[in-house]
C-alpha cells in the first residue's frame, strides 16, 4: 500500500457531476446482511467513521460498499493512525522522482537510470503460517516494484524473532527463511542483504519485512493511475479466489450464500512461478506502450487497486465483478472485491489495445480479462452482471479516511528500564574473554550464513557485495554503476528510547551504505508497532517518527514511501517498536566497492569516530545479564554526517582496503568480523589492536556508540587518511595492525590483554546458529 | 558460432548465459520453449532457473516443452549441448544424460561458493582448462545431489565422463567438500558420445573478476572454440 506521507498532488474533488448523470444507485443485494452497529464494528469502523461514510454517500451504504470502506479505511490502506505524523517526514530532494503515495518510491541514480524501491511487512501472516506468510510478502513487494516499470534486481529482508531456545521460535525462523528463499529463488531475484535479530520482545510476534530494489531507464517509469476516460480496465494474472478476504472477523456464512465450506484462512498462498511469469509479462506490457497504468492487487485486492488508481488520476472506474476470472463459483461481489489472492494485477489498457495486451499475457501463459473502464464520474462503481452493487466517490474513499493524531505517554515500565543504573552489570561475571566469546557467539552478532545461504545471492550476475557485509551492492546491468542497500533497526534501542533508536536506525543504515563507498540517497521505512489505540504505543510511534524525521533531514536521505504495521501484539504484549529503515545509495564505479574484511598483514587499522562506551540496550547486557536496560546510544547527527562524508571521500580516492561499521556487539563484533572475513571464499587474518581510551574494558569492547567505523589501508596511505579525517573534523586514530593469516586477534586495553584464537572465534561466530538450527 | 539459449517459463539464468557466450565471443540467441526449431544453432545451452516452476520435479515438465524435440534431435546428431543447474536437471529428465538430481543432503536450498576439479581436458567443454585445475564458482540449488545406479556410475568413471568433481582448495575430492551429497562428488558429467554436458555449479556466474571469479569463462570459450574448429574442419 502507498505511504501517504505527502499529499495526493491536488487531484480535483471527485464525486461531482460528470459523465452520465442518471446512473442508478446500488440497491442491497439479495442475501446481504443488514447493516447494524455490530456489523459496522466488525468491519473495524467506529460510529463516527460510519457517520462520515453516510455523509460521503448521502445514503446508507450497501453491504458491499461497507466492505470496500472497511478495507480502504483500514490502517493498512488508510493509515488513519499514522498519516498525520508521517507527513512530518522529509520526502523531497532533487533526485527523488517519485515520493510517497505510489506503489514504490523512485530516485534518479544517474546514467539515465532510476531505482524503484520499497519495503513492506508480512508480520501477521508469518506469525500464523511462517512459510506462506513470508513467501507472499516477497511476492507483494516484487509486484510493487515491477508495476513501476522496474525490473527487480535485489531483495533484502529485516527479520526479528524471539530467542532461539524456544522451539516455536525456531519453527517460525526456519519457516520464514525457507519461505523467503523459495519464493525469491524461484523468481530469480538475488538477495543481497538484510538483518536478523533475536530478542524475547519478538517471541509471539515475529517481524518479517521484505524490501525490493528495481531498476529501469528513467523514461520507462509508469504509475498506478487510471488516466483517459474510455480506457479499459483489465484483470491480469492469477484468478481470484476466496483466500485472504478481509482482516475483520466474521463468520463465512454471512459472506456467501450457498457455500457451506468452512471459513477460509486469512493467509494467502503464494505461487512464485506465476509471479515470475507475471513479472516478465508486466515488463513486456509496459514496454509495449499498450497500457497507461498498472497496479498490484495487493491488500484489499481489486478494491484498493481500482480506487487508488482512480483516486490518483481524478477519474472514476466502473467494473463488473461478473467479468473477473474467478477460481470458484458463487463468489459475491463483496468477496471478489476484497479477495487478496496473490499474483494479480489491475491494468489500464488503452482503448482498442485489449487484444494486444491479451496476446502478451497469453505468451506468458497468463490470463487478461476486460472487467471495466475508466470513467469521468469520479466514482468507484461496481456492477454485478450489469446491476450496480457499489458506487462510491473515489477520492473520499482513498483520501477521506479520518485520521487521528494522539500524543500518548511513555510507559512507566520502559522509563524504569531506561533509567535503571546499569553500573552493577559492567563487570563481566566470567571475565573479559568469556564475555567476548559470549557476545560474538550470541545469535544476534553471530554470522547469518545459515540464513543467507538459503537465498540465491548470485543469480543474474550483478551481485557485487553479497549478504554478510555492511550493505549489499548490485551493479546496474550493462554499466559500472552500482546501487547499495541496507536494512537496519535495533529494536532494543528503539524500545528504550524510540526517538534515539529511530535516529540510530537511520544513521546506521546510512553508515552501512557509506562503508561500501556508496552515497546514501533515500529511505523506505517499515514501521512495526503494537496497537495505536494504546497510549504508550502512540508515544513510541510519535517519538520514532520524530527521530526518523530529524535523521533523514540531516543526512539528506528523504523518505520515498514504506509501510506501517500496527497491532503487532499478542495477549496485550506488543513487540518492541521497530521502525525498520531501508536505505539505498549509489556508487559510480563498482570496482571501487569497499569490503569489510581485513586483507593484508601489515596494514594499519584505524578507528574513525570516538569511543564513548554506550552500554545501554547493548548486546552485552542481553547476552550476559538478560537485561534490556539503560539509555541507548545517542546519535550526534553532525558528527555522523561528517563521518560518512569522510568515509565516502576516502573510498572515492581509493585509499581504503576495508571499512566496517561498529554496531551490535560493539568493537568486539566488528574486529572479529574483520579478522574472520567471508566464509568459504575469504581468508582469516589476525590483528594486534591497542586501545588507550579511559573507559572500562566492557564499555570499550561492547559499547554500541554510533558514529564509528574500523578501517584499514595500505601502510603508505596511513598519513593521508589521518589528514583527511582531520580535514573533516572526525576523530581518527591508529589502533593496530593486521597480522598473519590464522593469527589470533590480540587486544590490549589500559587494564587487560586478550588473545583470541582464530579457530575459537570462527567456531563461535559461524557455529552458533547452525548448531541451534541443525540440532 | 550461434549458441541457442533455451528459455522456458521460469528460466532465470538465461541472461547470465547470454552474457557468458558474448564474453566468449560467441553469438547467443534466445529460443523460446514453444519453438520447434533451433534456428540453425551450432550449440545449445539449457540455462538455470525453475522451468515450469519445477512443479512435480525439476525438469519433469520442461522435457515436454515443444522445443525439447529439437534439442533431443540436435543432441542425437552430435550437436554440443550444455545444461547448467536446472538445465542439467532438464537434460537428465529428457534422457539426454544418465542419472538424476535428488534433493540436497541438507534438505535445504543452498547458494554458496564451491570448488570443483577439472577431471579431463580435451573435451569441447574443457579444452581451455588444465587437468586437475581447481575451479571456484557459485552453486545455487535445492536438488543437486547426483545419483545414478552402480552400473551407470561405473561406466561414467571408466569412460572418463565425469568432467567436474567437487573438491577442497587443494583439489582433494573429500566428503567435506561435497556440498550436496552427490555420488562420487560428481559436479558435472557428459553423455557417452561426449557432446552433452550437465553440471550443477554456475560457470555463468563466474565470468568477471568483479563478481568474485572468472573460473567459468573458459568453459564458454572452449565451447565457442569447439564450434569454430568444427566450422573450419
Amino acid at each position: 500500500m502507498a505511504n501517504p506521507a505527502s499529499g495526493n498532488g491536488g487531484a480535483p474533488a471527485a464525486g461531482g457531476p460528470g459523465g452520465t448523470a442518471t446512473l442508478e444507485s446500488p440497491l442491497p443485494r439479495p442475501g446481504d446482511p443488514a447493516i447494524t452497529p455490530e456489523l459496522v464494528e466488525d468491519h473495524g469502523l467506529s460510529p463516527d467513521e460510519y457517520a462520515q461514510i453516510r455523509r460521503i454517500m448521502g445514503r446508507e451504504p450497501t453491504f458491499t460498499e461497507l466492505g470496500v470502506f472497511s478495507a480502504m479505511w483500514s490502517e493498512h490502506c488508510g493509515y488513519k493512525n499514522s498519516k498525520r505524523l508521517l507527513r512530518l517526514l522529509p520526502t523531497q530532494a532533487p533526485w527523488v522522482i517519485q515520493g510517497p503515495g505510489e506503489n514504490a518510491g523512485v530516485i534518479d541514480v544517474g546514467g539515465g537510470y532510476a531505482l524503484a524501491f520499497k519495503i513492506e511487512s508480512h508480520n501477521h501472516p508469518s506469525a500464523v503460517e511462517p512459510y506462506q506468510g513470508a513467501a507472499t510478502g516477497v511476492g507483494g513487494i516484487l509486484r510493487d516494484v515491477f508495476t513501476m516499470g522496474a525490473r527487480p534486481v535485489a531483495t533484502l529482508n529485516s527479520l526479528h524473532f524471539g530467542d532461539l531456545d524456544i522451539p516455536r521460535v525456531r519453527y517460525l525462523f526456519g519457516g520464514v527463511v525457507k519461505g523467503l528463499g523459495d519464493y525469491g529463488n524461484c523468481v530469480g531475484i538475488p538477495s543481497t542483504g538484510g538483518e536478523v535479530y533475536f530478542d524475547r520482545g519478538y517471541e509471539d510476534n515475529p517481524i518479517v519485512n521484505a524490501m525490493c530494489l528495481g531498476l529501469m531507464r528513467k523514461e520507462d517509469l509508469i504509475r498506478g493511475t487510471a488516466e483517459g476516460v474510455g480506457n479499459t480496465l483489465m484483470a491480469v494474472g492469477a484468478r481470484t479466489g476466496r483466500d485472504g478476504i478481509h482482516g475483520a472477523t466474521f463468520a463465512s456464512e454471512e459472506l456467501s450464500e450457498g457455500d457451506d465450506e468452512a471459513s477460509r484462512p486469512q493467509v494467502q498462498v503464494g505461487d512464485p512461478f506465476t509471479e515470475k511469469l507475471l513479472l516478465e509479462a508486466s515488463l513486456e506490457l509496459i514496454a509495449s506502450g499498450h497500457i497507461v497504468g498498472i497496479q498490484d492487487m495487493g491488500a484489499a485486492g481489486l478494491t484498493s487497486s481500482g480506487a487508488e488508481m482512480a483516486g490518483r488520476s481524478g477519474t472514476g472506474v466502473e467494473m463488473d465483478v461478473a467479468l473477473v476470472p474467478v477460481r470458484e463459483q458463487g463468489m459475491t461481489p463483496y468477496e471478489i472485491l476484497l479477495s487478496e489472492s496473490q499474483e494479480r494485477m489491475l491494468v489500464v489498457a488503452e482503448a482498442g489495445k485489449e487484444d494486444a495486451v491479451r496476446e502478451i499475457l497469453e505468451k506468458w501463459e497468463l490470463e487478461a480479462e476486460t472487467i471495466g473502464s475508466v470513467t469521468a464520474t469520479g466514482s468507484f462503481r461496481v456492477l454485478e452482471g450489469g446491476v450496480a452493487v457499489a458506487d462510491i466517490p473515489a477520492l473520499p474513499l482513498t483520501d477521506g479516511c479520518p485520521t487521528y493524531e494522539r500524543q500518548g505517554a511513555e510507559g512507566d515500565d520502559v522509563r524504569e528500564l531506561r533509567e535503571m543504573d546499569i553500573a552493577p552489570y559492567v563487570e563481566p561475571p566470567g571475565g573479559l574473554e568469556d564475555a567476548f566469546l559470549r557476545v560474538v557467539g550470541s545469535p544476534n552478532v553471530a554470522s547469518k550464513q545459515w540464513v543467507y545461504e538459503q537465498y540465491d545471492t548470485t543469480v543474474r550476475g550483478n551481485s557485487i557485495e553479497r549478504p554478510g557485509g555492511d550493505a549489499g551492492v548490485i551493479r546496474i546491468p550493462g554499466t559500472n554503476r552500482g546501487v547499495a542497500a541496507s536494512t537496519d533497526c535495533n529494536g532494543r534501542h528503539t524500545y528504550l528510547n524510540p526517538r534515539a533508536g529511530a535516529m540510530g536506525a537511520v544513521a546506521e543504515a546510512a553508515r552501512n551504505v557509506a562503508c561500501t563507498g556508496a552515497v546514501p540517497m533515500a529511505v523506505t521505512n517499515c514501521l512495526n508497532f503494537g496497537s495505536p489505540l494504546k497510549s504508550h504505543i502512540q508515544h513510541q510511534f510519535r517519538e520514532a517518527v520524530l527521530g526518523m524525521r530529524d535523521a533523514c533531514a540531516y543526512l539528506e536521505t528523504p523518505v520515498t514511501g514504506g509501510n506501517v504495521s500496527f497491532y503487532n501484539e499478542t495477549d496485550g504484549k506488543a513487540v518492541y517498536p521497530t521502525p525498520v529503515i531501508g536505505m539505498v545509495g549509489v556508487i559510480d564505479d563498482v570496482e571501487a566497492v569497499v569490503r569489510y574484511a581485513f586483507r593484508d598483514p601489515g596494514d594499519p587499522i584505524l578507528l574513525l569516530g570516538a569511543n564513548t562506551g554506550e552500554l545501554g540496550g547493548s548486546e552485552y547486557l542481553y547476552a550476559l545479564h538478560g537485561l534490556v536496560a539503560g539509555e541507548p546510544p545517542p546519535v550526534d547527527l553532525p558528527a555522523e554526517r561528517a563521518l560518512q562524508r569522510c568515509i565516502l571521500a576516502m573510498a572515492q580516492l581509493r585509499l581504503l582496503k576495508s571499512a566496517h561499521d561498529v554496531a551490535s556487539g560493539g568493537l568486539a563484533a566488528t574486529l572479529t568480523e574483520c579478522c574472520l572475513g567471508r566464509p568459504r571464499t575469504g581468508r582469516s587474518v589476525g590483528a594486534a589492536v591497542r586501545f588507550t581510551d579511559a573507559l572500562s574494558d566492557t564499555a570499550l569492547l561492547f559499547g554500541e556508540d554510533h558514529g564509528r567505523v574500523v578501517l584499514t589501508c595500505a601502510p603508505e596511505d596511513e598519513d593521508r587518511l589521518l589528514r583527511h579525517a582531520a580535514n573533516y573534523g572526525v576523530p581518527c586514530a591508529r589502533i593496530g595492525t593486521v597480522t598473519d593469516p590464522r593469527a589470533p586477534l590480540e587486544i590490549e586495553t589500559p587494564s587487560s590483554r586478550l588473545r583470541l584464537e582464530s579457530e575459537t572465534l570462527r567456531e563461535r561466530y559461524y557455529g552458533v546458529i547452525p548448531d541451534i538450527m541443525n540440532q | 558460432m550461434k549458441v541457442a539459449i533455451i528459455t522456458f517459463p521460469g528460466s532465470n539464468c538465461d541472461q547470465d548465459c547470454h552474457r557468458s557466450v558474448e564474453l566468449a565471443c560467441g553469438s547467443p540467441r534466445y529460443v523460446w520453449h514453444r519453438e520447434t526449431s533451433l534456428g540453425g544453432a551450432d550449440a545449445v545451452i539449457v540455462p538455470g532457473g525453475f522451468a515450469h516452476g519445477d512443479y512435480l520435479r525439476p525438469g519433469a515438465i520442461a522435457r515436454f516443452s515443444p522445443v525439447m524435440d529439437a534439442v533431443t534431435r540436435f543432441g542425437r546428431d552430435g550437436g554440443l549441448i550444455v545444461g547448467i543447474c536446472n538445465g542439467f536437471q532438464v537434460l537428465c529428465e529428457a534422457g539426454l544424460l544418465p542419472g538424476a538430481l535428488l534433493r540436497n543432503r541438507s534438505l535445504r536450498f543452498q547458494s554458496h561458493h564451491c570448488r570443483m576439479r577439472v577431471e579431463r581436458t580435451g573435451t569441447p567443454f574443457t579444452s581451455t582448462f588444465r587437468e586437475g585445475q581447481v575451479l571456484g564458482m557459485p552453486l545455487s540449488h535445492a536438488d543437486g545431489n547426483y545419483y545414478a545406479n552402480p552400473e551407470t556410475l561405473a561406466d561414467l568413471e571408466a569412460e572418463g565422463r565425469v568432467l567436474f568433481r567437487y573438491c577442497d582448495a587443494r583439489g582433494n575430492a573429500t566428503a567435506e567438500a561435497n556440498p550436496n551429497g552427490s555420488l562420487h562428488n560428481i559436479a558435472g558429467i557428459v553423455n557417452a558420445r561426449g557432446n552433452v554436458l550437465g553440471m550443477m555449479p554456475h560457470p555463468d556466474r563466474a565470468i568477471e573478476a568483479v563478481l568474485g571469479s572468472v573460473d567459468g569463462l573458459p568453459l564458454f570459450e572452449s565451447l565457442v572454440g569447439a564450434i569454430a574448429r568444427k566450422e573450419v574442419a
